[in-house]
């Protein structure tokens, strides 16, 4: 269905291609995944199929690419717009028009269909996606995952017989990714429609791949086979593979219930009493970096510390019989929480510096939606906190109105003793930090040089501080670099350096890994382990379950802006279906949250 | 919420959903009947606007107070009881505090500036602020006449209730959708003016959200230097934006053209730009005094023309349209009414213009003229035979 014979592309300006030596073709109805790290050329090859390579991109194509028997090379990418779907990242720069139902039917106009061939086919498309509820909804204010479907629907009306996606589920959360992948197996299984996808979130799509075509390396061939045949030497793969890995299973399983069915030994090795999950869990450095902290903070710390009692856990020893909850702890769940400050404020005692944030029953309201409602909750210094919850369940409320970019309507915000909206800029920058979720709102020079110049000014720390942070967090990086031509790692890496510039003793960073390959997203995680280590309090609202679990010693739910759930990341996770990581999952009733875990515990 | 709701939607269409495809689409399929459709089928849009126009009309034929209250009443009874649930429904309340803020600016500017009608009736004196001899045209407070008020009331009435009208158009069909009417040659252009509609809102977002962000590199995020120093990432930003909009739009078909022979190309070129310059020459005829008869036909033979070439043209695009408004017998009867009353208050302002401009020098309480006021109540025919809303 989709061929491409000996295929190479180099863009204009550059001297070597960008893809080369692609030579392969997709079978009518199966779905096959893209994946490799960023900036191998994925999207590249994704836009050849559909024309836009190299008729709207310029540069020269070598080779050929044919799709449905016609030729890119003759056919410009409208003249393909009947036989292949294009869907990108960013589902709201697809739209045209600006209701559901003219969208659905934007493309069949272009095609020339009779208008009862389209009335039928946009009402086929409606209950298929489970649009109906929504159809003369403006489009700009569906939720993330209703977009995507939206934009998925759009480019289905046609009936192409290939549809080729760019990151699909990247800014969904679990549940809307899961609804959005349901709809593109249906699509794969009952109509028999070709579906190429590339996708950095292996964990949530590796399973429905009938094939795996790696792109290994930059300009490098890509190959084609079965997904557990690639995953054995793909340089990305999700957990549950590493898992597979490291425990020498083979074939390698690919969901969670294969892996759980291989996994009785492991669970047996790992319950051992030398081994423990919260022996290998990397302890918040509260107690030891900050050993004279506020009497409270202190008793929060003290969970962390290495308990002496741990060693030989009931949970290790008792082997097939499911763990009584962790006794060793202590988090104060919030009502109690809430309650306690109810009566008896804690007072600010002049000895002990405030906490970096405290939140006293906040409530904020956004055009008469509740954004946040009656948020209570403490943040003390070195603690990783993920927050969690659906798409519009409040989680950038929350960061902005840490920053002071929302004003609360009800209660109280302190960080570092602060009230954030009423503090100037310029000193609320050495208290707290925020790495937006598209970290180009941060960066307004036209390069990295300037950009670290200006981060030490606004910062008012000695010149080079910023381009040494820089230097320390991602080498290579070179100076003369426009920033909107980094890549989306390199371009966190920027902002977080600009961020860190002053010192906050609290970052903030929301939706950090959208975009980001496992490589960029591990390096990610190392230098906030770093920075969680030398005493900031991070804060992440994340939809990366991987990343929280690798990450958090906290975590925060949300739902339609209230706190459903605040605690330890082991106890918050593994009861939820939708934020368990997939070693969590595969290693149930067992409390292991990451592969690093295990294989720390296995060696 | 909704996708638990949708689940059995889902589940029953699993089994109507693979329908042989890429085949036989040209025929009306004979098993699938059309869903209802769950709102009745709204009005042409472009009846909506021919009747405010109408309406617009004849607001400019009249100063009387009375007879323009009822205007404004009649449009926003229809707009009341006709409008759409959609978001521009809600402009209405903009454009009557737009027609507001023009009669309290028209009153403000008469009672300091003064104004040219002689009265007598003096309400106020304000203090007179002395200008130089070379000013002398000017005034500025000294005595506020009645009748100056009372003038500047009527003639600020007149423009409010011209404004309203456009605001009854806008609330009633929404200008996108009014273009989406538009010939099939001028669709691409149609298309542009509808992405630049969606592209300001967003503009204007990315400014805020950008100016917001100021604040996290520690500088204040107001005052115009923080205004012109995300321009330019704000323009930048909106440049991608277009890039991969066009892209899209590309991907989807946007511009697929039919090919025309080359006659056809020809007489459509040939129509088109004939009848435009007929329409010029026309309209120079019609303005001019000594222009004599040759003025109207021209102009009626060259917008014919134009209208001729543009629906030739037409066929070069193959598109088709998803759910065009139809124009029917209700479309007719709004179209018409706004007519009516357009041409009846056209006439009453030759035949009796003593009632239709009520004098203000004398003072005279101004009257209801009947048969006109009756006239303008044809305007209410909308509320009656276009199809209601579900509320």
């Amino acid at each position: 269905m989709i061929r491409f014979e000996n295929v190479s592309v180099t863009y204009d300006g550059a001297t070597e291609p960008t893809v080369q030596g692609v030579d392969f073709e997709v079978p009518e109805g199966e779905l096959v995944l893209l994946v490799g790290p960023s900036g191998t050329g994925k999207s590249t090859i994704l836009n050849a199929v559909s024309g836009l390579v190299p008729h709207f991109t310029g540069g020269t194509l070598r080779g050929r690419v044919t799709v449905a028997g016609r030729d890119t090379r003759t056919h410009k990418p409208r003249e393909l717009s009947d036989v292949v779907g294009t869907v990108g990242q960013d589902p709201l720069s697809h739209f045209v028009t600006d209701t559901v139902e003219d969208e659905l039917a934007y493309g069949m106009e272009s095609l020339g269909l009779p208008a009862e061939v389209m009335r039928r086919r946009v009402e086929e498309t409606l209950d298929l996606l489970g649009l109906a509820d929504l159809r003369a909804r403006p489009i700009s204010t569906l939720s993330g995952g209703q977009q995507q479907r939206v934009a998925i629907g759009s480019v289905l009306t046609p009936h192409p017989t290939a549809l080729v996606l760019d990151e699909p589920t990247s800014a969904l959360d679990p549940a809307a990714a899961e609804e959005v992948l349901a709809v593109l197996q249906r699509l794969v299984h009952d109509l028999g429609t070709t579906v190429l996808m590339a996708e950095h979130r292996l964990e949530r799509v590796i399973q429905y791949a009938d094939q795996v075509l790696v792109l290994p390396a930059l300009a490098s061939a890509p190959q084609l086979g079965t997904p557990a045949e690639m995953m054995a030497t793909s340089p990305v793969y999700p957990p549950v593979v590493e898992l597979g890995r490291l425990a020498g299973w083979d074939p390698l399983p690919l969901t969670v219930r294969d892996a759980r069915r291989r996994a009785t030994d492991l669970r047996d090795r790992l319950a051992r009493p030398t081994h423990s999950p919260n022996a290998a869990t990397t302890a918040p450095p509260t107690a030891t970096a900050q050993p004279n902290s506020a009497p409270s903070a202190g008793s929060r710390a003290a969970r962390a510390a290495p308990d002496p009692t741990r060693g030989g856990t009931p949970q290790a020893r008792s082997g097939d019989t499911p763990p009584p909850p962790a006794p060793t702890r202590r988090w104060p769940t919030l009502p109690r929480n809430r309650n306690r400050n109810r009566t008896a404020p804690r007072p600010p005692t002049p000895t002990t510096p405030p906490p970096p944030a405290h939140l006293q029953s906040v409530t904020v309201t956004r055009t008469h939606t509740r954004a946040l409602h009656q948020a209570t909750l403490t943040i003390t210094p070195g603690e990783t906190i993920a927050v969690m919850g659906r798409n519009g369940a409040g989680k950038s409320t929350l960061l902005n109105t840490l920053v002071g970019l929302l004003e609360p309507s009800s209660g109280t915000v302190r960080v570092s003793g602060l009230t954030p909206h009423r503090t100037a800029p310029p000193t609320l920058i050495h208290h707290v930090g925020l790495v937006p979720q598209d970290p180009r709102d941060l960066l307004y020079t036209d390069t990295v040089a300037a950009e670290c110049a200006a981060a030490d000014q606004d910062a008012q720390a000695a010149p080079g501080t910023c381009r040494t942070l820089l230097s320390d967090l991602l080498p290579g990086i070179p100076d003369a670099t426009h920033p909107r031509d980094l890549s989306e790692g390199q371009r966190l890496t920027l902002a977080l350096a600009v961020v860190l510039t002053a010192r906050p003793p609290l970052l903030l960073l929301d939706e950090p890994t959208r975009g980001l390959d496992y490589a960029a997203k591990s390096r990610l995680v190392t230098h906030l382990r770093t920075l969680a280590a030398e005493g900031h309090a991070i804060v992440l609202a994340t939809h990366d379950v991987e990343l929280a679990a690798e990450l958090a010693h906290r975590v925060i739910l949300l739902a339609d802006g209230e706190v459903i759930a605040d605690g330890p990341t082991e106890d918050i996770v593994v009861s939820s279906p939708s934020f368990a990581p997939q070693v969590t999952k595969i290693l149930a009733p067992q409390k292991w949250l990451t592969v690093t875990q295990v294989r720390d515990a296995l060696s | 919420m909704s996708g638990s709701e949708a689940q059995p939607e889902r589940r029953r269409t699993t089994r109507t959903a693979p329908e042989p495809r890429r085949s036989g689409e040209r025929h009306t399929p004979s098993g699938v009947t059309a869903p209802r459709p769950a709102h009745p089928t709204p009005l042409h849009p472009g009846a909506w606007w021919l009747w405010a126009i109408g309406l617009g009309t004849a607001a400019t034929r009249t100063t009387n107070p009375l007879l323009l209250a009822l205007l404004i009443a009649t449009s926003a009874y229809v707009v009341a009881t006709c409008r759409p649930a959609s978001p521009a429904a809600r402009s209405y309340s903009a454009f009557l505090k737009l027609a507001l803020a023009v009669l309290l600016i028209r009153l403000t500017f008469a009672t300091v500036l003064g104004s040219p009608i002689p009265g007598t009736h003096t309400l106020v004196t304000l203090p007179e602020l002395p200008l130089p001899h070379w000013a002398q045209g000017i005034r500025v407070g000294g005595d506020v006449t009645a009748e100056s008020v009372l003038f500047a009331l009527y003639d600020a009435l007149r423009l409010a209730a011209l404004l309203i009208c456009v605001g009854a158009a806008n609330a009633l069909a929404s200008p996108a959708r009014l273009l989406k009417s538009l010939p099939g040659a001028l669709y691409e252009a149609g298309v542009a003016v509808v992405v630049a509609l969606t592209f300001a809102p967003n503009l204007i977002a990315d400014v805020h959200r950008l100016r917001a962000a100021r604040r996290l590199r520690g500088r204040p995020d107001s005052g115009i230097r923080g205004l012109l120093h995300v321009g330019l990432p704000v323009l930048e930003g909106a440049l991608e934006r277009s890039v991969a909009l066009a892209a899209a739009m590309d991907a989807r078909g946007y511009g697929r053209t039919a090919t025309v022979p080359a006659p056809v190309r020809r007489t459509t070129t040939a129509l088109t730009l004939g009848g435009l310059l007929g329409v010029c020459a026309g309209t120079y005829g019609l303005l001019t005094a000594e222009a004599g008869a040759y003025g109207l036909p021209l102009l009626l033979a060259g917008l014919t023309a134009a209208l001729a070439g543009l629906r030739l043209g037409g066929r070069r695009s193959p598109r088709t349209r998803y759910r065009p408004a139809r124009w029917d017998l209700r479309a007719g009867l709004v179209a018409c009414s706004g007519a009516a009353v357009a041409a009846l208050l056209t006439l009453a302002a030759t035949t009796d213009p003593a009632a239709l401009h009520p004098g203000v020098v004398p003072l005279t309480a101004p009257t209801l003229p009947l048969w006109p006021a009756a006239a303008v109540l044809l305007g209410l025919l909308p509320s009656l035979v276009a199809p209601k809303e579900p509320t």
